[in-house]
């Protein structure tokens, strides 16, 4: 397993590096100008101008070499000087997002904690529904709980986000009054008080993302109930005398939840990504609202570097979820 | 008379004492990137920076000039301003200091404008910079600005939210190209104004607290602003009005009715102010037809009906400006029949008439002229149909008004095609594009236009003969009719000679009126600024000419 993982390690750098080029040649051939929000009143030389000090005037090879650099060297010994306070030295130029005019691995840093907190309790909160939900319609299959629960799932499933959250908006802050309507980022948790206000903040964003979670995963966690409660052993279990609640929660629950294990840690990237539409919605202001932002600027070095992060969890996480097959399923052998 | 006006608005009412009113929350639903206007010409940045930075003159809500850290605006009648025009003296008042403590100096003003004129900047705002060949130190408080030209109106450097001062100490270190490297000091600038940066998150939110050291010992009234940016118009709308969870929400572009319905919660009131921006239609007075290849829409071929100056005013007379303003923009838009519309000595009355919508009186106009209905009611002369092409960009209530004037048209007897294009294009200037706004390969175009500050010199010069775009120019130019006269340009040429304001008015509206009486632009909306505050929040004054949050200072909670 260790040198199954070291190959897989390993080949993820090249595949890394095209992607990172991919990336890169996508946005700069797509057409987009980091001046065209400007108001109408600055002339056409001024723009110009701010075009070159960003660095437009190079041509792309440079620029993405330069971006390399900056990515994969500059950056990382950064991080390195701040979290042991050493001082490697040398006059680094880290990657400048064109929009702030600021690093973009601070950005990054910055936005994090909001949108782990409400995409990633989302992620869970929608697991720790779609579960039961999900055994429970597999085991009575039909029942009117089903009907129910595949009612509610087709709901999470098909109506988009930028509608319930709107739609919850209105009820709970504009006629209930009950919960704030605009995220406050700058909100530090101290005490009881400020803990319930993060909770009341965070409750209509987590349900509404996790909704739309839940629905997926306990359609995944249903099916592979299904699949298994008609196998042979789960026969052989119920003749051997084992309680129902035996039989369902430990034999059938363990072997179910093999692919729905992997389908979860497919999933974790997503958090990191944020959720572009509910965070605009809830004004989140997370990764995903930093992302729009800086497509609609055109600020290329903060796209590419996000996109790119984002392509190395993917990355990562596929990985994580083979091992974690074969962890859990000893017919699963990859050496 | 400006210095009399500045000193009532900038009175103190002493009433109220340093942050009493605790804390106030700003919405814009676009955010903040930077504080630093210089490296952004973002009107959300401006506004932002508005709070901590100032400049030595800023606009109030009429559109005057008034000091703000220069004792007085410097004027040709008091000294200030050069005979010649070719230099202004600013100077400082007593007692300035940053917000942490140190003495504003002459030494900062040269700063600002050596950091905005740095090549390698990339200065958003230089063109406030234009000509200026020095500035020079005369003491502490006094600078003289001098230009290469002469400047009839030299309020470009230092004035408006567009050019405040920077302080040297803080940025001696971020010139040119290292600019940008300066994040602590882009994100956090010491200023001069009435609040300072606490905590700044890009394209998030900032807080202030009031700053200890502003020159007015009992403002601002509130002691902090969370300025929080995202989301979009309607949910601001909503957390002012609605919810009442923020107290004032920026450019509130929202349909009339929905803006009207989320009012009439009684949380908060929809404020509006009108500044120079005007939809209108441009009419081509060359040739579109492709047939001509590389001289179509150049001045050498006239068009063949719209140069009739009778078809021209049936077009403007057919057009109910109310019922546009109605559906397109509600509060925030009134019609007009100027394309200068502002400030007030600059507006001319003598065009008033076209306020009513006069289908027959255009009829008879065109009958007159010998165009006559054909077979298919469409009017032509000489095998010469009125059928035009009308292009704009995409855009909702642009294409509604596309329809509606379509059919006014028709019902006068003229045909219209209608067609509309992506913004980025249409805008977007690129030479090589067929679609964009300056080349004009239609019969009539629409879209909305306003120019910076007060001063309407510059943008009257848009329809200079020399200003049409062409070939020649890759298609540059603001003059997209194509309009050459004499005359016009015999006035352009007098407006850049003189200084004194109440010529320069007179000439402004010359132009203006000569615009409109030979139908060369077809005025439609006077599109105003819309905000939206909570009924709790007192001393708002909206202005269109400088940053919306100009008078912060002064802002209040009503008990």
């Amino acid at each position: 397993m260790l040198t199954y993982t070291i190959r897989r390690l390993l080949l993820a750098i090249p595949t890394l590096i095209a992607i990172s080029l991919i990336i890169f040649l996508l946005l700069d051939l797509a057409p987009s100008d980091p001046t065209a929000n400007l108001p109408l009143t600055i002339p056409p030389d001024v723009r110009e101008k701010i075009r070159q000090s960003l660095g437009l005037g190079d041509p792309i090879y440079i620029r993405y070499l330069l971006w390399c650099k900056q990515f994969f060297v500059n950056e990382p010994l950064n991080m390195l000087e701040q979290w042991f306070g050493w001082d490697i030295g040398g006059d680094r130029l880290r990657v400048l997002s064109w929009q702030t005019r600021s690093p973009v691995v601070d950005l990054i840093v910055q936005r994090m904690p909001q949108t782990l907190w409400v995409v990633g309790m989302s992620y869970v909160v929608g697991v720790l529904i779609a579960l039961p939900i999900g055994i429970i319609s597999a085991y009575r299959q039909y029942s009117w709980f089903d009907q129910v629960g595949t009612f509610v799932s087709m709901v999470g499933f098909s109506v988009p986000t930028f509608f319930t959250g709107v739609l919850v908006i209105v009820i709970f802050s504009v006629w209930l009054g009950w919960f704030p309507s605009i995220y406050d980022t700058t909100h530090q948790v101290t005490d009881w008080q400020s803990f319930l206000f993060q909770i009341k903040q965070m409750i209509m964003p987590v349900a509404v993302l996790a909704l739309f979670n839940a629905a997926q995963i306990s359609r995944f966690m249903r099916a592979s109930m299904l699949d298994n409660l008609n196998q042979d052993y789960v026969r052989t279990a119920r003749a051997k005398g084992m309680r129902e609640r035996t039989v369902v929660l430990v034999h059938v629950l363990r072997n179910s939840l093999i692919p729905v294990v992997t389908v979860i840690a497919l999933g974790v990237p997503q958090i990191f990504g944020g959720a572009i539409i509910t965070e605009q919605v809830f004004k989140v202001n997370g990764l995903g609202q930093l992302l729009i932002i800086s497509i609609q600027g055109g600020d290329l070095p903060t796209v590419q570097t996000l996109t790119f992060i984002f392509a190395v969890l993917i990355i990562l996480f596929n990985l994580v979820a083979d091992v974690l097959y074969g962890v859990l399923d000893p017919r699963i052998r990859y050496d | 008379m400006l210095g009399a006006l500045a000193a009532v608005a900038i009175a103190p009412p002493a009433l109220a004492e340093r942050g009493s009113d605790g804390h106030v929350n700003i919405i814009y639903w676009q955010a903040p990137s930077t504080m630093n206007p210089y490296l952004s010409g973002g009107t959300k940045e401006l506004e932002a920076a508005s709070l901590v930075l100032e400049p030595l003159a800023r606009y109030d809500q009429d559109g005057n000039m008034v000091p703000w850290l220069a004792e007085s605006v410097p004027t040709v009648d008091n000294g200030g301003v050069s005979a010649d025009l070719k230099t202004i003296t600013w100077k400082l008042k007593e007692g300035l200091v940053w917000s942490d403590g140190s003495a504003v100096t002459s030494a900062d003003v040269i700063f600002s404008w050596k950091y905005c004129t740095d090549p390698e900047g990339g200065c958003a705002q230089s063109e406030k910079y234009n000509d200026v060949a020095d500035v020079k130190a005369v003491d502490d408080r006094t600078v003289t600005v001098t230009f290469g030209v002469a400047k009839p109106f030299p309020y470009g450097p230092f004035v408006g939210a567009q050019a405040p001062i920077i302080q040297a100490a803080q940025f001696a270190d971020c010139l040119g190209a290292k600019a940008p490297e300066c994040t602590d000091a882009n994100f956090g600038p010491i200023g001069t104004g009435p609040f300072k940066v606490t905590e700044f998150r890009p394209n998030d939110v900032i807080s202030f607290e009031a700053n200890s050291n502003y020159r007015d010992p009992a403002k601002p009234a509130f002691a902090t602003v969370t300025f929080k940016g995202g989301g979009d118009t309607a949910a601001a709308g909503r957390a002012v009005l609605e919810t009442g969870e923020f107290d004032y929400a920026w450019n509130m572009q929202l349909a009339p009715d929905v803006l009207a319905a989320m009012a009439s919660k009684g949380k908060g009131q929809v404020v509006s102010a009108f500044g120079t921006l005007v939809e209108r239609i441009m009419i081509n007075l060359t040739n579109p037809d492709p047939a001509l290849g590389d001289e179509r829409a150049t001045a050498k071929h006239p068009h063949p009906f719209l140069s009739d100056p009778a078809v021209r005013q049936a077009l403007s007379m057919a057009v109910d400006r109310e019922l546009l303003v109605e559906i397109g923009y509600g509060d925030a838009g009134r019609p007009t029949c100027n394309v200068l519309p502002a400030p007030e000595i600059y507006k001319s009355t003598a065009n008033d008439g076209c306020m009513a919508q006069d289908v027959e009186g255009a009829k008879k106009l065109l009958d007159d002229a010998g165009w006559v209905p054909g077979a298919d009611g469409v009017r032509q002369k000489e095998g010469v149909r009125l059928s035009m092409l009308y292009q704009t960009s995409t855009n909702a209530v642009r294409q509604d008004f596309q329809a509606l004037i379509k059919q006014w048209w028709a019902d006068i007897g003229i045909e219209t095609e209608l067609r509309n294009i992506d913004a980025s294009v249409f805008f977007g200037g690129d030479p090589g594009s067929p679609d964009t706004f300056q080349k004009f390969y239609a019969d009539i175009e629409m879209y909305a236009n306003n120019f910076d500050g007060t001063d309407p010199e510059s943008y009257m010069a848009n329809w200079e003969c020399k200003q049409a775009p062409t070939p020649e120019t890759q298609w540059q130019g603001n003059n997209m009719p194509r309009y050459c006269s004499e005359d016009y340009d015999a006035l352009v040429a007098q407006m850049a000679q003189t200084g004194k304001l109440e010529e320069r008015a007179k000439l402004a509206k010359a132009m203006n009126d000569k615009l409109m009486q030979e139908y060369i632009i077809v005025p439609l909306v006077d599109r105003g600024r819309v905000s939206a505050h909570s009924n709790t929040l007192g001393g708002v004054v909206l202005n269109v000419w400088d940053s919306e949050l100009w008078n912060i200072a002064d802002w209040n909670r009503m008990k």
